[in-house]
């Protein structure tokens, strides 16, 4: 096993980590809003370590180019869409939830 | 747009689409045998028809101190991408930590910043640091609706006040 | 190499199925829409691993048309469900 070998496997372990850390918190918080959070941040940053994987795995190519092309877009992707998500929750009326409320 | 504006915006969407058209299609074209004169001309009349059907999209206006305020981004980008790791840690400790130690709220404050890149950029750092999300921006006033998921983030953005100034300095207090 | 992107892709694959609970049971719309849209994240993931265990490069294009067609469909049932209507005359 070289070093690259290595270092593509670490970053592309802790990535899955944290999108299973994502998928698990869509299952766990009690709200909407909270589920949101979970999944805003966590897929974001899950997803641009796997990324950087492969991109380390793969060397200097025209490849390598394309994948940062993808992660750039990625990165500032998954941010407007779950701020516009969230917008529209907002407007039409969904209600937050406080401490000790039922969890729905 | 007068002429001037408008020959600006076309050649430079045009060699930023000719550009990225060179590196999407190179590992296809280049590597079998070198560019000839066939595969570049494809490559000009695709450029050209999206240069004139959307130009005004993609350089709307030339803005005043384009090469300072560039220079000031790049150290907030990478700030921001320690600030993104912090943040997911939080997260994934909040999520597996038996007891689930969350207390959300809603929050509201203004800032000065008024033009629409200084604007999206603060909402979208919000979005992405540790434990708030934004939900609606006014432009005209500045006024964010933030909501937190417990004390101390919420405490971080209304006391703390590092990433307004922070924004403010890279966009030149707009 | 070829099994650690193999371990990558059924890990990717059960974060799916853990997102199609909260899909088919969540109470009301919304949940239903922010479901869909982290499987729709978690694919273009997914087609990029698969197009190393395969070896063949043309699925990064693949995966680069899905982000585009997943950012707009996401936006535009958002927008629909806030106002009622996508585009006023």
């Amino acid at each position: 096993m070289l070093v690259i070998d290595v270092i593509a496997t670490v970053l592309m372990g802790v990535g899955a980590f944290f999108m299973i850390t994502g998928a698990v918190g869509l299952l766990r918080f009690p709200d909407f809003y909270t589920r949101l959070h979970a999944t805003g941040k966590c897929d974001t940053l899950g997803e641009v370590l796997i990324i950087a994987g492969c991109m380390v795995y793969e060397g200097f190519s025209f490849i390598t180019i394309k994948l940062l092309l993808l992660m750039v877009f990625i990165f500032i992707a998954n941010p407007v869409g779950t701020h516009a998500i969230m917008k529209a929750a907002y407007l039409t009326g969904v209600k937050p939830w406080k401490k000790g409320d039922k969890r729905m | 747009m007068n002429a001037r504006e408008r020959a600006i915006s076309m050649t430079i969407t045009f060699i930023t689409m000719f550009v990225f058209w060179l590196l999407l299609s190179a590992w296809v074209v280049y590597l079998p045998q070198p560019y000839d004169l066939l595969e570049v001309s494809k490559g000009i009349i695709c450029a050209l028809i999206v240069t004139l059907v959307s130009h005004e999209l993609l350089v709307p206006r030339i803005g005043e101190n384009v090469l300072v305020k560039t220079r000031r981004f790049i150290p907030y980008i990478f700030w921001e991408l320690w600030q993104i790791v912090l943040a997911n840690l939080d997260v994934a400790y909040r999520v597996i930590h038996p007891k689930m130690p969350i207390d959300p709220l809603v929050i509201e404050f203004e800032t000065t910043l008024r033009s629409d890149f200084a604007l999206t950029t603060l909402a979208n750092s919000i979005t992405l640091t540790p434990g708030t999300i934004t939900i609606t921006v006014e432009p005209e006033q500045g006024k964010f609706l933030v909501h937190a998921i417990a004390k101390a983030p919420a405490d971080a953005l209304l006391v703390d006040k590092t990433m307004q100034e922070k924004v403010a300095y890279v966009y030149m207090e707009e | 190499m070829i099994v650690i992107f193999l371990a990558i892709g059924l890990l990717i694959m059960s974060t799916i199925l853990l997102s199609m609970y909260r899909a088919v049971l969540g109470p009301g719309v919304f949940n239903r829409i922010a479901a869909s849209n982290v499987i729709g994240t978690k694919v273009i993931v997914l087609l990029v691993v698969i197009g190393y265990i395969f070896e063949r490069p043309m699925f990064i294009d693949i995966s680069l048309l899905y982000a585009i067609l997943n950012l707009v469909s996401t936006l535009i049932i958002a927008k629909y469900l806030e106002r009622g209507e996508i585009c006023s005359s």
